[in-house]
């Protein structure tokens, strides 16, 4: 879920932003000049998954993978959500520009925590344990997500508690979505391109 | 959220939406970036009404000095609009103050009102100013503009690839979808549903890797070195610089009208 401008609280908007901004900075220091091919290719694939509309009953879900996103690109999965939620909020109008910080930070934390803490154990078990394993990736960054969402909102003042208990619940769907999906990829990537997940590896 | 709202959601054109050629299209896109960038900073971070309130009717005059596509456009704001809404329905009631109504015995507040207002005056203002004056350039024009104004050269890079290869993956996702309708795939709200995808971001993640290991040894035979080099022939015109002072009379018009005092 995107924060739009103008919602949250001063200090929270810049305390997100100076934190997206150490994540990012961490994200480009660890990035070798010679992968930026593939990692704008990996950043590419995940903004075009992120517009996979899912249905879901009479409405739609759309995709947001962070696990995922946090699996494949470890910590440059901060300088790739900045872009891609920069290019949506200018593009598309979605979310807003001075809560970049904020957004950017609500997805991308939850990607590299999940992402780094389970990589190494799907990398060395087999499919089925591994596509298990990715579902709760997809779960937890999900959740993660969820709990900084409402978090942010919930800092900015009590008139708002009722709006992060609904974003809470809204993100129940989205849980279990992200985690079949996520656990499906997992799955696939282990058994077709096993080295995947150590060919992304940053050195 | 209703499908056919998203629907500017759902697809990646932004290399291929033509824009009709504007007033706005005459001024250096880093005088763009810069002004839209001021202008969100003093609105959002302003503590009363009236500035949000100035802020949207300037962000009329940039949307229609950008001459946007008007079902676009509107499509867009009305999609924010709703998420807006689902945010600041509550607040009259969940903020307390003073009394201005009362619905079914709840009592809305006239502070949270007002600050419900003042949220959607702000997003809506912001995002017609940025659909206006950033969303009106090619994103590899947005990545140059950015490496001008000194951002970082590896995230500059990283964007500029990014921007390159929607268009390709968009591609292959299309095709790759074809084929599953083709064997007759139907998305439903199902498990099937949602392992299928799974394995066509799978396999889409793969492809993209292989094709990235083919497009770096590409690269490399032509002698790259983890530099590009960005060539454009941007100009900073007077014009600009009118823009930039522009900017700062509102900077410190907004001041002067006192709107960051709580």
């Amino acid at each position: 879920m995107h924060i739009v401008d103008g919602a949250l609280s001063d200090s929270v908007v810049i305390g997100g932003a100076v934190a997206a901004l150490a994540g990012i900075a961490y994200g480009i220091k660890r990035m070798d000049l010679d992968r930026i091919p593939q990692m704008g290719m990996l950043s590419a694939t995940f903004f075009i998954a992120s517009l996979i509309h899912v249905p879901v009953g009479p409405t739609s879900l759309h995709l947001i993978l962070n696990g995922l996103i946090g699996l494949a690109l470890g910590w440059t999965a901060f300088p790739a959500l900045f872009i891609a939620l920069l290019l949506q909020a200018v593009f598309f109008g979605y979310g807003g520009i001075v809560v970049l910080g904020v957004n950017t930070l609500n997805i991308a934390l939850p990607a590299v925590v999940m992402g780094l803490s389970f990589r190494h154990w799907i990398q060395t078990s087999q499919p089925k344990q591994a596509a298990i394993l990715g579902g709760i990736v997809g779960a937890g960054s999900v959740v993660l997500t969820a709990i900084m969402v409402a978090g942010s909102l919930a800092l900015t003042g009590d008139g708002f508690i009722v709006a992060a208990k609904l974003s809470l619940i809204s993100h129940l769907p989205v849980m279990v979505v992200e985690a079949l999906v996520t656990a499906a990829a997992v799955h696939l990537l282990v058994r077709v391109k096993p080295d995947f997940f150590s060919a992304t590896r940053q050195s | 959220m209703p499908q056919f709202l998203e629907h500017s959601m759902t697809a990646w054109k932004g290399q291929r939406i033509e824009h009709k050629p504007s007033l706005v299209d005459s001024f250096d896109p880093r005088a763009r970036i810069l002004m839209a960038v001021i202008f969100a900073l003093l609105v959002v971070f302003s503590k009363n009404l009236l500035l949000p309130f100035i802020g949207l009717i300037i962000a009329f005059v940039f949307a229609c000095l950008a001459s946007l596509h008007l079902k676009r456009t509107f499509r867009r704001v009305i999609a924010m609009d709703l998420f807006v809404a689902m945010m600041i329905i509550m607040l009259p009631f969940t903020v307390t103050g003073d009394e201005l109504f009362n619905v079914f015995g709840l009592s809305a507040s006239k502070e949270g009102f007002m600050l419900a207002i003042a949220i959607a005056l702000k997003a809506n203002a912001v995002v017609l100013t940025m659909l206006a004056l950033v969303g009106t350039m090619e994103a590899s024009t947005l990545g140059h503009a950015l490496g001008r104004l000194k951002v970082p050269e590896k995230l500059v890079h990283l964007l500029l690839f990014t921007v390159r290869y929607l268009d390709v993956i968009s591609r292959e996702y299309r095709r790759m979808r074809k084929a599953m309708r083709a064997r007759a795939f139907v998305p439903k709200t199902n498990v099937h549903t949602l392992r299928s995808i799974g394995y066509l971001v799978g396999m889409l993640l793969v492809r993209s890797l292989e094709r990235s290991e083919r497009i770096y040894d590409a690269m490399k035979c032509r002698g790259y070195c983890g530099k590009l080099y960005l060539f454009d022939t941007m100009a900073w015109q007077q014009r600009d610089t009118g823009l930039i002072i522009l900017a700062v009379l509102f900077a410190i018009f907004s001041i002067a009208s006192g709107a960051y005092t709580v």
